[in-house]
């Protein structure tokens, strides 16, 4: 029994999500090894070797993996694929692309966005927006599982580095090229591991005021922002903030959804926070049904109100 | 490019409340309205949009599922496909075995692009266009929030963890849409009438030798913790007490 565990990173930094992975695999068993694919990443493969529960650590530096776009990366894991009883990832934005190309070459039914482990080969993950939790057993000799990593507490650092061993890519002909791309600079915490989230919702009007309320309140709470479908949409909010069903699904110690109606999607994203803290002007709103303290208002008064008595 | 093909799920229509069903089988879709899944919907409309540019000549709708779902397949024609296939199954069927079906449609109709919904609402698996780029060994680019084509390639802004990614293709490829690709158009009554016309054609799942027997075994479907019920306050200085008394800050 050893698992084979794809490592997310952004090319220097480990995420958060690859150490909450190592919680699930630790809780499916067996012997644990970490894939870290990329370029010039041996920084990122130290860190992974740090976690503790890793067994080894496998990196594979190359250029062609620079990106870590799908084609040469599911074919780094379909070789690597025969040694293990279990191929895994946490379900961000790489795992979710890359893992269900490895399992359909590997002529598997994938497990995707797992929130609980039940056994080695039976898990429970939320369907329908998290409207129903179903439980499924994979009957395939390898499983191919992505891991929701919100649902698990991440892996401290171990007493002890494991080895790492090189592998090397297979030879292939890639035909998607990477052109290039746009990442979202910011000073406060990631969205998706933060103890504290501010969230906005289309309540806030403007992009102009999106950031002119938000940022003190996030600032004084060492919070992230994040936002709503609807926010994203009108443009107030970059993507990579949207949280719900189809975006981040993120569940902090404190979650304040601010000017948020709270449709069906968005829910599914933040439920499971510890605290849910609501503030809109319609008191009908559905937020309000899982917020655990709701303040009905005005949000462009309430809000620096907060930051006054907050300071 | 000739053909572009654009896969679509029929599932429950996104506004309605999912029931469990007594017995912790599964959702009880009896009596529940069901609908084109929206990020297919987006499929559709973009494979459309390439076509009414002139970059493709004709856009084929399939569908994978029951009987029901030429609902789904009249919408897309509707909104302006060409013509539809249907294969009919009576049952459950997994992404993995979707995939297998659709690469079939694929060796027939010989697209030069499929474009096909990153996610369906229900299950949300996530997995159908990339298993097919796997087994046709064609690049992909999924979470799709624009796209262009260019004589033979296209090159496509994907929505990722930390902003956006832009890649090429060369044709054919799989692209899968992210909700900022487009907005769907609605169906106008002239459009809907023209496309009862259209062809439509059905075939069993069984006549397809397909391997679609499921690997997963569902050992039942229960609703999610409910949240224990919270409480209006006053103002701000009564939230920030109780957030104090509650740890969260």
């Amino acid at each position: 029994m050893t698992l084979l565990l794809l490592a997310d990173h952004d090319g220097h930094t480990l995420s958060d999500a690859t150490a909450r992975a190592v919680s699930a695999a630790r809780d499916m068993g067996g012997a644990l090894h970490l894939l870290v694919a990329g370029e010039n990443v041996e920084p990122v493969a130290k860190a992974a070797a740090d976690l503790s529960d890793v067994d080894k650590v496998l990196m594979a530096d190359d250029p062609a993996l620079a990106h870590m776009l799908a084609e040469p990366v599911a074919e780094l894991l379909v070789g690597l694929s025969a040694d293990y009883t279990a191929v895994i990832a946490p379900a961000t934005s790489i795992g979710k692309d890359i893992l269900p190309r490895v399992a359909a070459r590997c002529d598997v039914m994938q497990v995707s966005d797992i929130t609980r482990v039940i056994a080695q080969d039976t898990f429970e993950r939320p369907i329908y927006a998290g409207n129903a939790i179903e439980t499924v057993q994979s009957t395939d000799r390898l499983k191919v599982v992505t891991i929701r990593s919100s649902a698990f507490d991440a892996a401290p650092p171990g007493n002890a580095s494991a080895p790492i061993a090189r592998v090397s890519l297979p030879a292939g002909a890639w035909k998607a090229r990477f052109e290039s791309e746009e990442l979202t600079k910011s000073e406060r915490p990631e969205l998706t591991s933060a103890r504290i989230v501010i969230s906005g919702g289309r309540g806030l009007g403007s992009a102009q005021a999106f950031q002119t309320v938000l940022a003190p309140l996030a600032e004084c709470l060492h919070a992230a922002i994040g936002a709503s479908r609807a926010a994203v949409d009108a443009g107030y909010a970059p993507n990579d903030l949207q949280v719900g069903q189809t975006g981040k699904i993120v569940a902090p110690e404190l979650y304040i959804a601010i000017g948020i109606s709270g449709a069906i999607q968005h829910l599914a994203g933040m439920k499971d926070a510890k605290v849910i803290v609501a503030i809109n002007k319609d008191a009908d709103a559905p937020i309000f049904q899982v917020a655990d303290f709701g303040l009905v208002g005005d949000l462009f008064t309430l809000v620096p109100e907060l930051v006054h008595a907050l300071g | 490019m000739k053909k572009i093909l654009v896969p679509i799920k029929m599932v429950l229509d996104a506004n309605m409340r999912p029931r469990v069903k007594a017995d912790g089988t599964g959702i009880d879709l009896s009596g529940m309205k069901l609908s084109i899944n929206p990020f297919c919907e987006i499929a559709v409309e973009e494979a459309v949009r390439l076509k009414e540019k002139g970059l493709a000549e004709q856009v084929v709708a399939i569908s994978i599922g029951p009987a029901k779902a030429q609902d789904s397949l009249r919408q897309a024609l509707a909104m302006g496909a060409d013509s539809a296939r249907l294969i009919e199954t009576d049952g459950p069927i997994e992404p993995l075995a979707v995939a297998k079906l659709i690469r079939m449609v694929v060796d027939e109709e010989k697209p030069e692009l499929v474009i096909l919904g990153k996610q369906a609402v229900d299950d949300d698996c996530n997995q159908t266009g990339q298993m097919l780029a796997a087994l046709l060994d064609w690049p992909q680019a999924t979470f799709a929030s624009a796209l262009r084509v260019e004589g033979t390639v296209v090159h496509v802004t994907r929505e990722v963890d930390g902003g956006h990614q832009t890649l090429s293709l060369p044709l054919p490829a799989v692209v899968t849409t992210d909700l900022r690709l487009n907005e769907p158009r609605h169906c106008s009554l002239p459009n809907i009438m023209k496309a009862r016309k259209k062809a439509l054609d059905v075939t069993p799942v069984a006549a397809c030798g397909v391997d679609t027997v499921p690997r997963l075994k569902v050992l039942g479907v229960k609703p999610p913790e409910p949240r224990k019920a919270g409480r209006r306050v006053a103002d701000v200085s009564e939230l920030v007490g109780d957030l104090r008394a509650a740890g969260a800050i």
